[in-house]
């Protein structure tokens, strides 16, 4: 099959709706990497043999005129409620089953699958009530999914489903009724501000990019997504491949570019595969490659690994990585949409602004522009993870405040804890830890500028009362600090410091010159870096000064962990009323600090003790404890 | 572009300068820098270049192109704490054992910590502890000094085309040195030395050979036997307060009489010879059309460029050695018999100013029988630092003539130590007769100057000959490149592995920066003594027809070597 116009893709399109129209039941079980780990591919073929033996599983190739009423099971990519999965979900009914295990498909398929009845047990509760359809369940409530609209609805390894589910439309309607002038426009008006960190507004770029002479030019996708803890543009990549291929089909339209990179990190195999699928399919058909729908319009679309380091999602760095160079930013100007790729005109982009680009096109400026804040239209995507009830993938609108996000959506924090911060972008990208009185700030791109934040890639880590905020400082800097390039003097030796002094305090030996010393380097690496990392990097430390001086000074001047979680800090007691004297404690000590008489209290020697915590664990009296 | 900037409050005019710096600086502000060469890529890694805007932002000025109406503050009080900052980083990880270190006094991060008044660290110190790469002939590159500016790396890699040095690791770790862990001594480095000449720390240094200068000094078995090359004289004196360009050879004789050497002999000489020898040798190939375009051999770095890079030109390389190992032959021929009579060895010292000729000195086909042409090569560096230790005051010291019979130098012969040089020498002897005195000087003029590209074409009866001159291993390797694929052709090519020629060599004196005017003063230097010279052009120079008649008679092809 070979679609060579896009009349011819309208009317494949249609025969692809009808022909899933006849699927009477479509079993999705999620594809995604989360899931994936949790077995959900051993669910999957379970359910497939399931619907096999019974005779009427339907075709994946889908292009059958006479399939009546089949059966379809699908691996879908990531529905976003990670920590309930593996998941699966049955349409038409919309019932969405959680933590399935292999030994639950059997039920699956008798009831549901057969008889349309659900299995409550696999069922998202909450406070006795079920919740059966997924769309019920308050983690999806307060969503609207754009860019994940198809993840976890759709087979990522097959390109008829994206057709069928209006894929290319955007490609399609932008080739044969614009002009590249036309495409750049109408990305500005929308508003559409770059997803990967500082929110630049993609069109001006876009028109920039098109404005060069160079007659080469590239359209890059940054997926390198590095954060700890974020997955947003990983389930893009791995549940809707094609809107990125087609948003960036579009850019390469719009800006005259004719070839395409994707640069994807090494540590997502299974995104790299499904967009090497994409493309092969892509090409196959024509979506790809030469005179696309018979446009006279190019695109070839190449796949670049990165090998693991964190700073090469900094664009020039990026850029750097696929021409083989080391991956070091370098100074700019130029800018990329100046001198980038191969020192030509770029649009570097990352996922999710690419997956934003066919929706723009096809619903219209005025659509796009009701979702999100009068600044930042449209969505975001957030990895919510942390002290918070539901983790995983989420989508809202800009404007959407932390509030909601963390309470409704992630249904608040878990164990009857208090909420304590929420640190949003990402250990570079911006982030800051907010305190209480920020949580009705709403998520847009100025807003959080204004309060010294930044959405940043969209990373949310929740923390409570327990999280010591000087350890998540030292945390994002061990991690930044690892992750320096080592160009500039700030940075590579600047972010070593911190973590020096960081390490020094939560370790118990801080001062409050230390402190002094502590703010004095950030401020010195955040004013003079030479790139976003190394500008970002003091962000964690800067914060959490600003808005948690109290527990820093309760470090080094009380010698207290407030949160009681830095070992240097804490020491162990045995209580004298409570001990009988029984001695499993000292049996149970490695390192022999703990002495005494049979049926008489023990005591631990403080300076012997290593603070492991196998005498709390071992008295059955609960005698000892951390002071 | 040009326009106004306001720095520091005053009004400060701009017309076409690259960047920010470079208005700072040319308004006379010394702003700081480690990783800024005008000649090099910018790297913006060492960030001292920051300045404060009139609206709070702080911006690196080598990045950034003036713009008009542009306020800026080089030293308010924030951007001074983070200069200081970024300098007491640096320094808690550095190697601080400054007396023991070569740059001591002429090391920017010092020079810098006292001028930022830096007295005491906050930080402890923490250097790694890296292996000191000393298995060069010609420098050594010690890491636990290295401040990872990049220049090196820079130089190496744009100017040079070698890229011998790179970045290894990351954040805290990273270091710069060869490629899979090897020693420096088993890359393609061709020695040139540039890497030290642009290095901000002691990390890059010349392989100091002083020690046997003085032990051979004062070894009375042994007569030492010094010669000096052209680029030497108008370079040393900086080492002493003196201007680049200004020429000090009777001084650099004095000196080295009085630290014992017996006789003091001029490599203009030898350049003569090599001029002599390579137009025949050229003008030979040219009529049999063999291996064409003939490339110039004096300079060794280029040599070892084209072994490691174009095995296949080493063919149409000059079979003639370079005026130092030319010296070194004669001077064994001369001596031979000497040596027999008094019981003496005559150890050969040449002073270059290049750090590639202590590895040309000891490439094999310069050793026979175990007896090296030349036995030590010192660096004009090294010769400064002789001076120094003996205790000499430069200044005062009388001015003393070159020893004979070998201390006389056509013009010709003293501007080897420049780019285009070699080719005006070898002009001046095969256009002699052949051309008026004014086309000369047009000719003249075209191969002399720092365009990375010079071409000249000449007509010697009755057929074209096409020269070029080029300078920088970049780019002589494109030139390579265009001559391969048939874009350009000559008969005649001069290679320097420097950028300026020997007068930039890997050995001279570091100025803090440099740049374009020092080369271009250096060079004037060397011009100038070529306008006084008595002799022009090297065949005039009737010691070096001597030579040839008599200590070499029969034996002009010892003056050859097969690279």
């Amino acid at each position: 099959m070979f679609i060579n116009t896009c009349s011819e893709l309208s009317s494949y399109a249609k025969i692809i709706e009808n022909s899933l129209e006849k699927q009477k039941i479509k079993i999705l079980v999620c594809g995604g990497t989360g899931c994936v780990a949790g077995g959900s591919l051993d669910i999957y073929d379970e359910l497939a043999r399931l619907v096999e033996e019974n005779g009427n599983l339907a075709d994946v190739s889908l292009l059958k005129e006479d399939e009546s009423e089949v059966i379809s099971v699908k691996k879908s990519g990531c529905h976003g409620f990670c920590e309930a999965g593996p998941l699966v979900r049955i349409e038409p009914y919309n019932y969405l089953y959680l933590k399935v295990k292999l030994s639950d498909c059997l039920d699956i398929f008798n009831n549901t699958v057969l008889n349309g009845v659900p299995v409550e047990r696999l069922m998202y509760h909450s406070n006795g009530t079920v919740f059966k359809k997924q769309e019920e369940i308050p983690f999806y409530q307060k969503q609207t999914r754009l860019v994940l609209e198809n993840c976890g609805h759709m087979d990522a390894e097959h390109i008829q489903e994206c057709i069928g589910r209006g894929g290319y439309k955007a490609l399609s309607k932008v080739l044969s009724t614009m002009d590249p002038k036309d495409v750049c426009k109408i990305i500005q008006d929308s508003g559409l501000r770059g997803r990967g960190g500082g929110g630049y507004p993609t069109g001006k770029k876009w028109g920039q990019v098109l404005a060069q002479q160079n007659p080469v030019k590239y359209v890059v996708c940054n997926g390198d997504e590095g954060d700890p803890g974020a997955f947003m543009d990983r389930s893009i990549m791995e549940g809707d491949p094609h809107k990125i291929i087609e948003g960036m089909a579009i850019a390469g339209y719009a800006t005259g570019a004719h070839t395409g990179y994707i640069y994807v990190r090494a540590e997502y195999p299974l995104a790299v595969e499904r967009l090497r699928i994409a493309i092969s399919q892509a090409e196959e058909i024509g979506l790809l490659g030469e005179n696309i729908l018979d446009s006279g319009f190019d695109f070839k679309l190449h796949i670049n690994k990165g090998a693991g380091a964190f700073v090469c999602g900094e664009g020039s760095a990026l850029t750097a990585s696929i021409e083989g160079e080391r991956g070091m930013p370098r100074v700019k100007p130029p800018r990329t949409v100046e001198q980038g790729l191969f020192n030509c005109p770029t649009v570097l982009n990352n996922v999710e602004t690419f997956a934003n680009v066919p929706y723009i096109i096809n619903a219209g400026i005025d659509e796009y522009k009701k979702l999100g804040t009068k600044d930042s239209p449209g969505t975001k995507a957030f990895a919510l993870t942390g002290n918070v009830v539901n983790t995983g993938l989420i989508e809202v609108p800009m404007g959407t405040t932390i509030r909601e996000v963390i309470f409704d959506i992630g249904g608040g924090i878990p164990d009857g804890k208090k909420f304590k911060a929420v640190q949003i972008g990402g250990p570079s990208g911006g982030c800051l830890t907010f305190v209480e009185k920020h949580l009705d700030l709403p998520l847009s791109f100025d807003s959080l500028k204004k309060v010294g934040a930044m959405i940043g890639s969209g990373g949310m880590v929740v923390m409570n009362e327990d999280t010591c905020m000087v350890e998540v400082a030292r945390f994002f800097m061990s991690f930044t600090q690892r992750e320096s390039c080592g160009k500039c003097i700030p940075c590579r030796e600047g972010t070593k410091r911190m973590l020096e002094i960081l390490e020094k305090i939560v370790a118990g030996n801080g001062t409050v010159e230390d402190l002094d010393l502590l703010k004095e380097i950030a401020e010195t690496v955040k004013n003079t870096a030479l790139c976003g990392l190394g500008k970002t990097a003091a962000n964690p430390v800067l914060s959490t000064l600003e808005h948690f001086y109290d527990e820093y000074l309760a470090h080094v001047v009380d010698k207290v962990c407030p949160a009681k979680q830095c070992k240097g800090l804490m020491s162990y007691e045995i209580d004298e009323q409570l001990c009988r004297g029984c001695s499993k404690c000292a049996r149970n000590c490695p390192v022999n600090a703990i002495s005494g008489k049979i049926k008489e209290p023990f005591v631990i020697d403080k300076i012997k003790c290593i603070k492991c915590g196998a005498c709390i664990e071992s008295c059955t009296f609960h005698a000892i404890r951390e002071v | 572009m040009s326009g106004t900037m306001i720095i520091d409050g005053r009004k400060i005019p701009f017309t076409g300068q690259k960047n920010i710096l470079s208005v700072i600086r040319d308004s006379g502000i010394d702003l700081p820098t480690f990783c800024y060469h005008s000649e090099l890529s910018i790297y913006g890694a060492c960030r001292m270049c920051s300045v404060e805007t009139s609206r709070g932002e702080i911006i690196a000025t080598c990045s950034e192109k003036p713009r008009d109406g542009l306020e800026i503050y080089t030293n308010s009080p924030r951007i001074r704490k983070y200069r200081k900052m970024i300098l007491e980083l640096l320094l808690s990880s550095h190697d601080k054992d400054c007396t023991a270190c070569e740059r001591t006094g002429k090391c920017q991060l010092q020079t810098l910590a006292k001028r930022y008044g830096l007295s005491n660290n906050r930080f402890t110190q923490s250097v790694q502890e890296h292996e000191i790469d000393s298995s060069s002939p010609s420098i050594i590159r010690n890491p636990n000094k290295c401040i990872k500016c990049g220049d090196c790396v820079m130089v190496c890699e744009e100017i040079q085309g070698v890229g011998a040095l790179g970045f290894v690791d990351r954040g805290s770790e990273v270091i710069i040195k060869p490629a899979f862990n090897k020693k420096l001594a088993e890359t393609n480095c061709v020695n040139c030395g540039q890497c030290r000449i642009v290095c901000p720390t002691g990390a890059i240094i010349i392989k100091n050979e002083t020690e046997k200068a003085w032990n051979a000094l004062y070894d009375k078995s042994k007569r030492v036997i010094v010669q000096i090359a052209p680029a030497v004289r108008v370079a040393l004196g900086e080492e002493f307060g003196k201007k680049p360009g200004e020429v000090s050879t009777g001084k650099i004789v004095a000196v080295l009489k009085k630290l014992g050497a017996e006789e003091v002999y001029d490599t203009t000489l030898s350049a003569d010879l090599t001029v002599i020898e390579e137009s025949n040798e050229f003008l030979e190939r040219y009529s049999k059309g063999e291996n064409l375009p003939l490339f110039t051999s004096c300079c060794p770095g280029w040599v070892k460029f084209a072994e490691n890079k174009y095995p296949e030109i080493v063919k149409n390389i000059s079979s003639c050695k370079s005026p130092q190992q030319m010296f070194g032959t004669v001077l064994r021929e001369f001596y031979r018999e000497k040596d027999l009579e008094d019981g003496r060895d005559t150890f050969i010292i040449s002073v270059m100013p290049c750090t590639a000729k202590k590895a040309e000195a000891s490439r094999p086909e310069f050793i026979h029988e175990g007896e090296k042409e030349i036995d030590l090569v010192i660096t004009t560096q090294e010769l400064a630092l002789m001076i120094e230790e003996i205790g000499i005051n430069f200044d005062e010291i009388e001015e003393e003539a070159m020893d004979m019979p070998f201390g006389i130098g056509s013009g010709a012969g003293v501007i080897f130590g420049t780019t285009g040089g070699v080719t005006e020498a070898v002009l001046r002897k095969i256009l002699k007769n052949k051309y008026g005195k004014d086309d000369c000087e047009i000719i003249f003029n075209s191969v002399r100057g720092l365009d990375s590209v010079k071409e000249a074409s000449v007509n010697v009866d009755g057929s074209e000959i096409r020269i070029a001159v080029v300078h920088g291993l970049k780019n002589a390797d494109m030139l390579i490149k265009q001559i391969k694929s048939g874009e350009r052709q000559y008969d005649l090519i001069e290679v320097m592995a420097c950028t300026g020629g020997c007068v930039a060599g890997g050995g001279q004196p570091t100025p803090k920066y440099i740049t374009r005017e020092t080369r271009l003063q250096r060079a004037k230097g060397l011009y100038n003594i070529d306008k006084t010279s008595q002799i022009k052009s090297s065949d005039d120079n009737y010691i070096a027809r001597n030579i040839f008649e008599d200590v070499m008679k029969d034996k002009r092809h010892l003056l050859h070597v097969h690279h």
